[in-house]
């Protein structure tokens, strides 16, 4: 099919529907290909680059080389001398009176929170960290303009290792403070004690989870244009309407004057959830010199000024009983968050608490949770976003227990898996998981692999000199946020809720328009949210257009994140059409003289139950409702509703993922073979959608765990610092994927859906190592870290022969 | 702005004279001189391939190439893979097999794959995988990318054994 042929499809749909001939129903459920791609298969797309104004301005930014450093000096006079700079900012010339934000004031705790300013204030404390900010007419000329912006520094000591960072002594990354900690935070229930006491095995690891990159192909980039007294912002993020928040408070415009628009936006992955210095500093020269300013970041700069994740050392402490049954859990982890704290910094590495009991029911589970300032670049929220490292260090500890007890991996799980539940299960630290079924995903991922089959493979080829193994997790997580009594001020201590907006606008002919306050940036929102809404009003999903990212054209929204969209964007979009379908009822039980309750949706028409064939269709109803005002009496007229949505519980996604290796003990090199998923997100909207969020979160994790990693040297330079050395994965290291799911409904909406974005990140990692552990124990090894690089694991081979490597 | 120099870019069939610096690196050229902006900048050292464009018909990283070293060349772009309203086989299939999820490394996908195709009309799964480990993406985990690629290929050999009447061998 052509483009041509995909509008006079919808025009003529559009033509049948409004001729009264039925449109199919049920396309919830239904694999439908997407309507967003026509635009970006052909290139027709609007990202941020691709979007340019009059008179624009080009931005670029002067970047400390040191890690720690006072700034004694800036000297802007010869990159002002250059033809077509307009200005150069440094921290004096910034009228703002506060700096980037930070949202987590958790009640009872004491958080160390430094100001973080746009420009840097007297000293660097971090590589990156902006000390000046070039304005000018061209886009490689204000590069030339920064690098003659010349700035002296006096070096101080660095700090790059969070655990040197505790100790007395140590160079302080914010003197002020007196201390690298940022905060102390526990959450916990059961008897730890009595649980470890009770014990007949307790082990221990430490388990470090390093720190790595989102990675979107899309670099940031920010088109802000202040013209009159008003302030629009293109920006390549996942919260605009977090962002027109804060350039408001910021800048001392009133909300209503600043519109931010989120255009197309290639990845985001968590690294675009934030208030960024590029965002606000771009819109504050815009309106100092009346022009429009743009800054596209460079891969470069990517690496080094977007928020990194995870980053942690966890010391984990479990108890279990000669036959498995687990009887305490333990985790404590030192988070190292970088120099400063962007707006969730601190409250990420917190999440893995409230999902550290797993799919187990351990009676004692406690997790510590330090947090650490470094001389690196901010860490937030990164794809799973604190389960992810919850997941790694319960599913690779499960490992080292079932082999200390000489148990099968599986075994052990199934004896302390939680029994099935579909209406609540509360964990000993209060988290009440809402349903879930963690026996079935594994049977169900047994179905597709024979563990046995792939040990038997194993003995083969090690003949050959190649070391296979398998690997297991069996997860669960927690998205959807959020409730907003649980994650609110009084509750986790975030400055704000968790609901969700939409707007359902039927127009006069009957095709629709779905605002969204969700910013989707790839998931494909705009063909998932169009069969939710199709379905409930009897239309097909390409008579829905889905608008997304614009504060000007929809209610207020709370954007897209940690796997949100559909449990709770999805669910407002449902309950808002349910307004539309209800008001509709109400106009054709007027018109065909029949009771509301009555009158069903059947076939694409509004019809009184039993007489399918006399019935009104969505254009029809709209009709009424804006032009023949053929209602009941006193009704309002239009078709047009909106719901925000605040759900009364997180969803609980689960899963069980299989991984088979093969390493080569010559090189140390990791070849992942085969890989199994068996996720469970309720039922499926779009099993299409689905299965690509958990092929792409599923090599997130394989890329932690086998080739990525944002290193720091000792002097805190960034040694990973393009994609030459941060190594995502190509196509040529993956295979192929096998998915499939079991859905367990959640009793939270009324989709009974759970989210699914961040799963395969979550479940990845612990499978990996686990395997790679699998098949190197015949060689002597128990335990090994990530990242598994060549290095590291023939390092850990040479270990366990009993020599050290040279 | 240093001097420029004059240089033709032949692109999708139109020639462009351009006066344009020598540093001028030939993907600014095709988007922000041409307005040619389905081809896209994701990194600075030439390893995700989201600005792959044809030269002579070969695929080729556009930020590594200088607009003046395309002077004269025929170059094509994502805009110009596929006639006016029509799809590519590689779009279709890349549509159909849900081959993208925010879009932006799709265009390099495509005309890496239409580059890999036009020398392999028939690879295998780990020829394609070869293939395109010159181009990035954080999206799809390439699963899906893979079975576009060779579902485009197997249409394309439809297309070639279709009949003369015209019928098309891709379908939807």
């Amino acid at each position: 099919m052509s483009i041509g042929d995909a509008g006079s499809e919808i025009t003529r749909r559009a033509a049948e529907a409004s001729n009264g001939a039925p449109a199919p129903s049920n396309h919830v459920g239904r694999a439908m290909r997407r309507k967003e791609d026509p635009r970006l298969i052909t290139g027709k797309a609007s990202y941020v680059d691709d979007i340019n104004l009059t008179g624009q301005l080009w931005a670029a930014w002067v970047r400390s080389p040191e890690a720690h450093a006072k700034i004694v000096s800036i000297d802007t006079s010869a990159a002002k001398a250059i033809q077509g700079v307009r200005a150069v900012y440094t921290h004096e010339d910034l009228d703002m009176e506060a700096g980037l934000p930070m949202a987590w004031a958790p009640p009872g705790v004491d958080v160390n929170t430094p100001d973080h300013w746009v420009l840097a204030k007297d000293a660097v404390k971090h590589v990156g960290d902006p000390v000046a900010l070039v304005v000018g007419d061209d886009r490689y000329g204000v590069v030339d303009a920064a690098e003659a912006v010349m700035v002296e520094y006096d070096p101080l000591p660095v700090v790059t290792d969070p655990e040197k960072a505790l100790e007395d002594g140590s160079p302080l990354v914010h003197e002020q403070f007196g201390t690298n900690k940022v905060c102390d935070w526990s959450l916990g229930g059961g008897d730890l004690e009595a649980g470890f006491a009770e014990a007949d095995v307790i082990i221990e690891r430490r388990v470090v989870n390093h720190r790595i990159a989102g990675g979107a192909i899309e670099p940031r980039g920010v088109l802000a244009e202040y013209r009159g007294d008003r302030l629009t912002v293109w920006s390549s993020t996942q919260v605009p309407h977090f962002l027109r928040l804060f350039l408001s408070i910021l800048l001392g415009v009133t909300e209503e004057r600043v519109r931010v628009i989120a255009p197309e936006v290639g990845g985001g992955f968590g690294s675009k959830l934030n208030i960024y210095a590029e965002e606000i500093g771009c819109a504050w020269a815009s309106r100092k010199l009346g022009r429009p300013v743009k800054w596209i970041e460079t891969r470069s700069e990517g690496l080094m000024v977007t928020h990194h994740g995870r980053d942690q050392i966890d010391y984990v402490k479990v108890g279990a009983k000669r036959d498995g049954t687990l009887t305490a859990w333990h985790s404590k982890i030192i988070a190292d968050i970088g120099a400063y704290q962007l707006l969730l910094t601190p409250l990420i590495p917190p999440l893995s608490g409230f999902v550290m009991c797993g799919v187990y029911k351990t009676p004692a589970v406690v997790t510590d949770v330090t947090s650490v300032h470094t001389n690196k670049f901010p860490t937030d929220a990164i794809r799973g976003a604190g389960r992810p490292e919850a997941t790694h260090m319960i599913e690779v500890v499960m490992d080292q227990l079932a082999h200390e007890l000489g148990m099968d991996p599986l075994e052990l799980r199934r004896k302390n898996f939680i029994p099935p539940f579909s209406a609540g299960h509360e964990t000993p630290i209060g988290v009440v998981y809402d349903s879930g079924n963690y026996e079935a995903a594994l049977a169900k991922l047994l179905e597709h692999i024979d563990p046995a089959q792939v040990r038997q493979e194993a003995e083969q080829l090690r003949e050959q000199g190649i070391y296979r193994g398998i690997g297991f997790s069996t997860y669960t997580e927690i998205c959807g946020n959020a409730p907003s009594r649980a994650v609110g001020p009084g509750g986790f201590g975030l400055q704000g809720g968790g609901w969700e907006s939409a707007t359902v606008r039927v127009h006069a002919t009957g095709s629709v328009t779905l605002y969204t306050g969700t910013s989707p940036h790839g998931q494909g929102h705009e063909t998932g949210f169009a069969q939710i809404v199709a379905d409930r009003l009897g239309i097909d999903p390409s008579q829905v257009e889905v608008i997304h990212g614009d504060t000007h054209t929809g209610p207020f929204g709370l954007d897209t994140y940690g796997s949100r969209s559909l449990a709770v964007g999805g669910e407002a979009a449902a309950l808002a059409a349910g307004k539309v379908a209800a008001k509709a009822k109400a106009i054709v039980a007027h018109q065909l003289e029949a009771a509301a309750e009555d009158i069903e949706l059947r076939d694409g028409k509004f019809s009184v139950r039993g007489s399918p064939d006399k019935g009104l269709t969505l254009a029809e109803v709209a009709g009424a409702a804006y032009v023949t005002m053929d209602m009941p009496e006193g009704m309002e007229p239009g078709l047009d509703e909106q719901s925000f949505y605040d759900p009364e519980n997180f969803v609980f996604p689960f899963g069980a993922h299989a991984c088979v290796v093969d390493v080569d003990p010559e090189t140390g090199k990791v070849k992942v073979v085969r890989w199994v998923a068996v996720d469970d997100c309720g039922p499926a909207i779009n099993p299409m959608l689905i299965d690509g969020q958990v092929h792409g979160g599923i090599v997130h994790g394989i890329g932690q765990a086998l080739y990525e990693r944002v290193h720091y040297d000792d002097a805190g330079q960034l040694v990973t610092g393009t994609f030459v050395d941060y190594a995502l994965a190509t196509a040529a290291e993956l295979p192929s994927f096998e998915t499939d799911r079991t859905e367990t409904p959640s009793p939270v909406n009324s989709l009974a859906v759970k989210g699914v974005g961040e799963a395969g990140t979550i479940a990845a990692t612990p499978a990996v190592t686990n395997a790679v552990i699998d098949a190197l124990r015949p060689l002597g090894v128990e335990f090994i870290n990530m990242p598994l690089t060549p290095m590291r694991v023939w390092e850990a081979i040479q270990e366990a022969k009993g020599g050290v490597p040279a | 702005m240093s001097k420029t120099v004059p240089v033709t870019l032949n692109v999708n069939g139109v020639e462009h004279h351009l006066e344009v610096e020598p540093r001028l690196l030939l993907v600014h050229a095709l988007r922000d001189n041409l307005g040619l902006t389905g081809t896209h900048v994701g990194c600075d050292t030439s390893n995700c391939g989201a600005c792959t464009i044809h030269m002579d018909g070969r695929a080729v990283k556009s930020c590594t190439v200088l607009a003046v070293q395309a002077d004269g060349v025929a170059l094509t772009t994502i805009e110009g893979l596929a006639s006016e309203n029509e799809l590519h086989p590689l779009q279709e299939a890349f549509w159909n097999d849900h081959g993208l999820q925010c879009g932006y490394c799709t265009p390099g996908m495509i005309m890496a794959a239409a580059g890999l195709l036009a020398e392999n009309p028939n690879p295998t799964e780990d020829e394609v995988r070869h293939g395109l480990e010159g181009n990035l993406c954080r999206c799809t985990g390439y699963h899906n990318i893979v079975k576009a690629v060779l579902d485009a290929a197997k249409a394309k050999g439809a297309a070639v054994g279709a009949p003369a009447s015209g019928q098309p061998g891709v379908t939807a």
